[in-house]
């Protein structure tokens, strides 16, 4: 890919008019249509919008998962035509594979590299106890508590090294405290290796406490309402003045996309 | 109370029935011929158990000498009659319903054939496998695998088919091949409903090998029955009925055994 002008490297993620066509039930959906971003390297990005706004589309098509039907996409300078571990992914299902161990499920991108057995257990040991999973390794994922199982599935992703993770929705299904401390986690590790993160959320106060910058979606379809960046320094506290500032205003961004989006489910034209 | 308490209440029916039967029998209402005493039936069982020749330990070692009875014999060739039958029937369906399942031109391919087959009971198979195969073993093999054959490969489809999706795409983005993807991912994800099948597939070799040792062959539980027909000994037909479900039970019990081993990992495996 060629650089951009402005001499700058490649942004890890460039999005130019990317647009995506669903056929749901014999009606067309256009889940994205013009969407533009940047996300620079090491960047903590949030997309943040009403169900149906696009936002799991859009990181699905930088996983390659689902390509766009429009548009430039490319991720770490190449075009996205696959899915691939430079991009990997944290699903909200956490996706573990229920027959493996805590430990086969770590090592599992390590041996689809043809990592020799003994740099695949320095790496499992070291993700065991950096996420205190120590006790769980030889555990199947049935035993496990929601936010355990969570933890194991960043493990297995952060066992790759990826320069770059997606998460969709990770933290939806965790009770409150769990997930603030999986957040604080994240932030952590994030803080230490500064990979590209974009991040798919629905929680607004959760997307300002993580993110860099805060991308507001339009419901359907999905476009970038506006980018709200946060410069408060972390660790950022909710319950501050600043942070209420910003959370009324993204607030306000949502709700007016939640209101179509509610218009649309009340017409019947949702799915 | 427990353990000792659930054992009284599931012999409670069992022993009333044993005892009314006998009680019908030593009362002279119905004669001997047509529904012998349960102790007769005991009485002939053991003997049917028993070796021929008391020990010598010239002739081999206690354990042969303790199986060379008639039922033992008699055991033993059905059990391996129903091994090597549902090797041949499983070990055919277990691949085609794997490639059926995953490949939707090789399951377009088959499918018409099979759902055409599927309905006909082995047993009508019967004078094919004579004319076919002879006398002997191999029209009972033949007979066995056709019948273990459709559960085994109905099952497999339909687990292959069951595979929550989300498992493909978290080993693709952790850079999983084709190959990878079908052996540790489909395999396992659908080992459910493939033991499922096994278990159904085993259940049917256990009535199809009765009924085909009835026809071409001089020993096996179901022959022995046949056998013991022609001489009026209603006695032995029913020892050889209990043995068989006696053989069935423990079949079954190994096998649930298995299979909770095997899916120990999976959420409904262990209550």
């Amino acid at each position: 890919m060629s650089a951009p002008s402005n001499g700058e490297a490649a942004p890890a993620i460039r999005a130019r008019g990317v647009g995506k066509v669903f056929t749901l039930g014999g009606r067309e959906v256009v889940a994205l249509d013009g969407f533009n971003l940047d996300v620079a390297e090491g960047e903590f990005v949030c997309l943040l919008g009403p169900s149906g706004c696009g936002k799991s589309t859009f990181l699905n098509a930088v996983a390659g998962f689902s390509l766009p039907t429009a548009g430039e996409l490319t991720a770490l300078g190449r075009p996205v035509t696959a899915p691939g571990p430079d991009r990997a992914m944290v699903f909200q299902e956490y996706a573990l594979f229920p027959w493996m161990t805590v430990e086969r499920n770590i090592a599992f991108g390590l041996e689809m590299q043809g990592a020799p057995e003994a740099r695949r257990r320095e790496v499992v040991d070291r993700l065991l106890a950096k996420l205190g999973l120590a006790d769980f390794r030889d555990r199947f994922p049935k035993d496990l508590s929601g936010g355990m199982r969570q933890r194991v599935a960043i493990a297995r992703v952060l066992a790759i090294d990826p320069p770059m993770l997606l998460m969709d929705e990770p933290f939806g299904a965790l009770d409150a405290l769990t997930r603030r401390s999986l957040q604080d986690e994240l932030l952590r590790l994030w803080a230490e290796t500064r990979k590209t993160i974009l991040f798919v959320t629905h929680g607004i106060e959760e997307s300002i406490y993580l993110a860099d910058r805060v991308v507001v979606m339009t419901y359907r379809p999905g476009t970038v309402k506006r980018i709200v960046p946060v410069s408060l320094p972390r660790p950022r506290d909710p319950a501050s003045p600043e942070f209420n500032a910003l959370k009324r205003e993204v607030t306000t961004l949502v709700m007016e996309e939640q209101a179509r989006h509610q218009a649309d489910e009340a017409r019947g034209t949702s799915d | 109370m427990g353990r000792a308490a659930a054992l009284a209440r599931s012999v409670v029916v069992p022993v009333v029935i044993l005892l009314a039967w006998e009680g019908i029998s030593r009362a002279g209402w119905v004669t001997p011929l047509i529904l012998p005493s349960p102790t007769a039936v005991a009485v002939r069982w053991w003997a049917y158990l028993s070796p021929y020749a008391p020990f010598d330990p010239a002739a081999g070692s206690r354990l042969g000498w303790l199986l060379s009875g008639e039922l033992p014999h008699d055991a033993l060739t059905s059990l391996t009659r129903i091994l090597v039958g549902f090797g041949i029937g499983g070990g055919l369906a277990l691949p085609l319903g794997l490639l059926m399942g995953a490949r939707p031109l090789v399951y377009e391919l088959f499918n018409p054939v099979l759902q055409l087959l599927r309905p006909i009971p082995p047993i009508a198979y019967i004078p094919l496998a004579i004319l076919w195969f002879g006398l002997g073993n191999p029209p009972a093999y033949f007979l066995i695998s056709l019948g273990a054959f459709f559960p085994v490969l109905m099952n497999t489809i339909a687990g292959v088919r069951s595979v929550d999706a989300i498992y493909l795409r978290a080993a693709r983005n952790l850079g999983a091949g084709e190959w990878t993807l079908f052996h540790r991912i489909m395999v396992p994800a659908a080992m459910p409903y493939i033991l499922t099948g096994v278990r159904v597939g085993i259940g049917v070799a256990f009535i199809v090998v009765i009924v085909a040792e009835m026809i071409a062959v001089n020993a096996g539980l179901g022959y022995r029955i046949l056998e013991a027909r022609e001489y009026f000994w209603s006695d032995k037909v029913i020892a050889g009925m209990a043995t068989i479900g006696l053989c069935g039970l423990g079949i079954d019990l190994f096998m649930a055994r298995l299979n909770a081993w095997l899916l120990r990992w999976h959420r409904g495996a262990e209550g």
